[in-house]
């Protein structure tokens, strides 16, 4: 059992700051509600949006299997369409990362579900320079059987971080690298007969088998998020007994650092300061645009409360009780900064090809600086507001 | 919280400073104002498993940037070579871990295998026989070179693997209760490249945490000598001295200061000698790899010249510098309190030395002119047989160590889920670290063995404190 000892500021008389008895209203009703109504409502969201994801992922099992009992080049593109689609539902899930949840505790399945950068060389062939390289597990002359068993033992081996898992390994197996220029806004070219028995390729059987197992492994990692989620579910039980506010905590914790760290930081400042291609997340799709937004958008649902057919009570909600100000430089940090993550060019890899100066990295840094200074800003503001202690990186 | 009141036992154990004015009343006591900020300006407020990772909060928005450059570095797993992620791969063709943060897990400690063949959690193995390089410095075995890399990417035969046996130790409390401490017997099994040198001698050491080291940069060179008294002309006992290492840069030697026998001059030599020897990776200062006889990196893809380009480098160096010191939890109690004065009387700190200055030239401004407690005097000190690893290091000899920094220390079970210390992790808890504690501190550990249990559980306290 963890010992926090984070100071929580008491919240006595927090329902008596009322900064102006504005009524600039917004169309929405606000609504009065308490910490626990807020907590309750995250669970559900929470829990729906793994369940989406786990939904989607199972289709995407169901294309790949398709693809490779009968490989053709339809087949491929509808694996290709469902791997995007799966990337819509798990993108918004990262806002619930970071809050001490079952997604990466000690045991969680982060690292199996989306890790990287990807071993590509410890999977399959890649080209180095022109030159290919036909190595990794697919290629290994070494007489293994490509098991879920055989692939998770290798990616827990010894604190190592997992490598050849989860949705970019099967990305990497879709698309391959993207070995075409940024400007040329083209994705991985991987051709479908690298699948197809008697084509030009090698090792079509082994390849196949590795795309069926990280298919399988992928949805049974999603589902384990589902169970301990749903309704009567482990960590739901954990979560909703914790006192409201290291909940409220644990839920600040997870958008906070995802928009001022992982997703300002680390997916677009340090792609940008690199200036390196692939150093994207989903370099081989060209799909990070996506994986950004989404992960905006998660932040933005976790704070509103609302997402799919779920609208309730919700962190605005209580920010907007107790500090109407900061309630509405929070909603105009919002519009800002989705203004600015929509002004990214696409692809991801052509906006930072050429740093931070340039017309279209200037861009992205517009966006890191608004996700940190806005966005993330804000989101602590409204957490003080609450009585809730939140430090992130 | 029960806060215990109690009389003080006099004892010969205790420097008498206690007014004897009143002697029936308790005189509670207090904190040195401003104790709790041990690393002065570089001080975070934070308790949970993210404490250790906390940038000091005076970056310029600049340095904000390459320090989550830094961040991302550090914690991303590399990938062998060719990759996509052309700035990430060339990791091997041997290496103990992927990743920085594989033993230096969320910038903390790591500790050894739970298992025979557990891999990149935080122990490895230095290698030298007897004899000095040409700069000093250990000299590598021939065929294994400075140290094993216990893994390797796919293709090359892995070097070798770790195996450790244990002896028991048992040391007994003046009270009766005993402890039975865990000596590790290290030895290379399923060796890849032929026998290992005769006279082979083997340090182990642990991934130690990240935070300080810019402060612990920023101590005068002067500051640290005035610690020294290497022939103990004061008759205590204690003769720390310094090591003096080769540092690459300035092709000089240079003092000591970082690693469990002080052997790198800087953050950056750290680094580099880091990348380079845990993970593969070159840099514009180790641009080689480490291949043993018989092996042709050259003809291994590795992942450019060098694998991580200078500026990623160096933004790594000043993530690695300006990691903040987590801020002292509980300083004000009485038992904590109590601990910390027990501390002092067995006069621990004669070498966990509490305070001391940074001076005035550091790069960082806002790091010049601090007051830090790291608790540490950075000199070596002869450590007794039991912890020797007979190994030398540039001045060390095989039974000295660095007095590592205790601050941080409490946290390391919030951090990284294990309570392992000393070099190799072989204590299992604090007390077992104290009861290891021979050679120059034979003294202080005899005294802690007088001490009541409660005595030792407020030391104890004071050390979780930290």
């Amino acid at each position: 059992m963890k010992k926090l000892t984070i100071s929580l500021l008491s919240l006595a008389g927090a329902g008596l700051i009322i900064a102006s008895c504005s009524d600039d209203d917004n169309n929405d009703t606000s609504r009065t509600v308490t910490k626990s109504e807020v907590v309750a409502n995250y669970a559900k969201i929470v829990y729906q949006n793994y369940k989406d994801a786990y939904d989607d992922a199972v289709e995407l099992e169901t294309a790949i299997n398709a693809f490779t009992a009968n490989p053709t080049s339809a087949g491929f593109d509808t694996a290709k369409t469902k791997w995007k689609e799966a990337r819509e539902s798990y993108g918004t899930t990262e806002a619930f990362r970071f809050a001490n949840g079952p997604i990466d505790d000690e045991d969680g399945p982060e690292g199996l579900i989306n890790a990287w950068p990807l071993d590509e060389n410890y999977i399959d062939y890649v080209d180095d320079n022109g030159t290919i390289v036909n190595g990794g597990i697919i290629n290994s002359t070494a007489t293994v059987e490509i098991t879920k068993e055989y692939l998770s033992a290798l990616n827990e081996d010894g604190g190592e971080k997992n490598i050849s898992t989860g949705y970019h390994a099967i990305e990497f197996l879709l698309w391959g690298q993207d070995l075409t220029a940024p400007a040329e806004k083209k994705a991985g070219l991987r051709a479908y007969t690298d699948y197809l028995d008697g084509s030009a390729a090698i090792n079509q059987a082994k390849r196949r088998q590795y795309l069926n197992v990280v298919a399988d492994l992928l949805t049974d990692n999603l589902d384990y998020l589902v169970k301990q989620w749903e309704e009567g579910g482990e960590y739901r039980t954990v979560f909703l007994a914790l006192p409201v506010d290291i909940a409220l905590q644990n839920i600040y914790l997870g958008i906070a650092t995802l928009a001022s760290a992982e997703l300002a930081v680390e997916r677009m400042d340090v792609a940008l300061a690199n200036m390196d291609q692939e150093d994207e997340h989903s370099c081989f799709s060209d799909n990070t645009h996506r994986d950004i937004y989404l992960n905006f958008k998660g932040i933005e649902n976790v704070y509103e409360g609302e997402y799919g057919n779920i609208d309730g009570p919700s962190l605005e909600d209580l920010v907007r009780q107790a500090n109407n100000q900061v309630a509405t430089d929070t909603d105009k940090a919002f519009d800002e900064t989705e203004d600015d993550i929509e002004a990214i060019a696409i692809p991801f890899d052509f906006a930072i090809s050429q740093g931070a100066t340039s017309t279209e990295g200037a861009k992205v840094k517009k966006a890191v600086l608004a996700l940190q200074e806005k966005l993330g800003a804000n989101l602590l503001a409204g957490a003080s507001a609450l009585g809730i202690s939140v430090t992130i990186e | 919280m029960k806060k215990y009141v109690y009389a003080l036992v006099a004892a010969s154990l205790f420097i008498a400073g206690c007014s004897k004015d009143d002697s029936s009343d308790y005189v509670p006591l207090s904190a040195e104002a401003g104790e709790e900020f041990s690393g002065g300006v570089a001080t975070v407020s934070n308790a949970t498993e993210e404490a250790f990772g906390f940038a000091y909060n005076g970056l310029s928005a600049s340095e904000s940037t390459d320090f989550g450059v830094g961040n991302s570095f550090f914690r991303q797993s590399w990938v062998s070579a060719p990759s996509s992620t052309t700035a990430r791969d060339g990791l091997g063709p041997f290496y103990n871990a992927v990743a920085c943060a594989s033993c230096h897990f969320k910038d903390g400690r790591g500790r050894p295998p739970l298992y025979d063949g557990e891999l990149g959690r935080g122990l490895l193995l230095r290698l030298s026989i007897p004899g000095m390089d040409p700069h000093g410095g250990p000299l590598a075995d021939p065929t294994y070179g400075g140290q094993l890399q216990d893994n390797a990417i796919l293709g090359p035969i892995i070097k070798g693997q770790i195996g450790i046996t244990y002896e028991t130790i048992t040391e007994t409390f003046d009270d009766g209760t005993s402890v039975e401490l865990k000596k590790p017997i290290y030895t290379i099994n399923n060796l890849g490249y032929g026998s290992l040198a005769s006279g082979l001698m083997i340090s182990p050491r642990v991934g130690n945490q990240i935070i300080g080291l810019g402060l612990l940069e920023a101590v005068p060179d002067a500051a640290i000598l005035g610690f020294a008294d290497e022939f103990d002309n004061d008759g205590d006992g204690i003769s720390g001295r310094p090591n003096y290492v080769y540092d690459i840069q300035s092709n000089s030697q240079k003092l000591g200061r970082f690693g469990w026998k002080a052997n790198q001059p800087n953050v950056k030599q750290q680094v580099a000698a880091a990348f380079s020897n845990d993970m593969g990776i070159t840099s514009y200062m180790f641009p080689n790899e480490n291949c043993p006889p018989g092996v042709d990196c050259g003809s291994i893809p590795n992942g450019g010249t060098p694998e991580i380009a200078d500026l990623a480098f160096d933004r790594v160096v000043l993530y690695s510098r300006v990691l903040a010191v987590p801020i002292r939890r509980n300083h004000n109690d009485q038992d904590v309190l109590n601990g910390k004065k027990l501390f002092n009387d067995m006069q621990c700190v004669a070498c966990h030395k509490p305070k001391m200055q940074t001076g005035d030239s550091y790069f960082i401004s806002g790091y010049q002119n601090q007051t830090i407690r790291p608790y540490t005097d950075l000199l070596l000190h002869d450590m007794g047989e039991n912890l020797a690893d007979n190994a030398t290091d540039f001045l060390a000899s095989g039974s000295e160590w660095r007095t590592p920094p205790l601050w941080g220390i409490g946290l390391v079970q919030t951090v990284n889920k294990h309570t392992n210390f000393l070099h190799d992790g072989r204590a299992r808890n604090l007390t077992e670290a104290i009861l290891w504690h021979g050679g120059e501190a034979q003294a202080a550990k005899e005294k802690f063995k007088k001490l009541s249990a409660k005595e030792r559980e407020d030391v104890i306290r004071f050390l979780n404190s930290l």
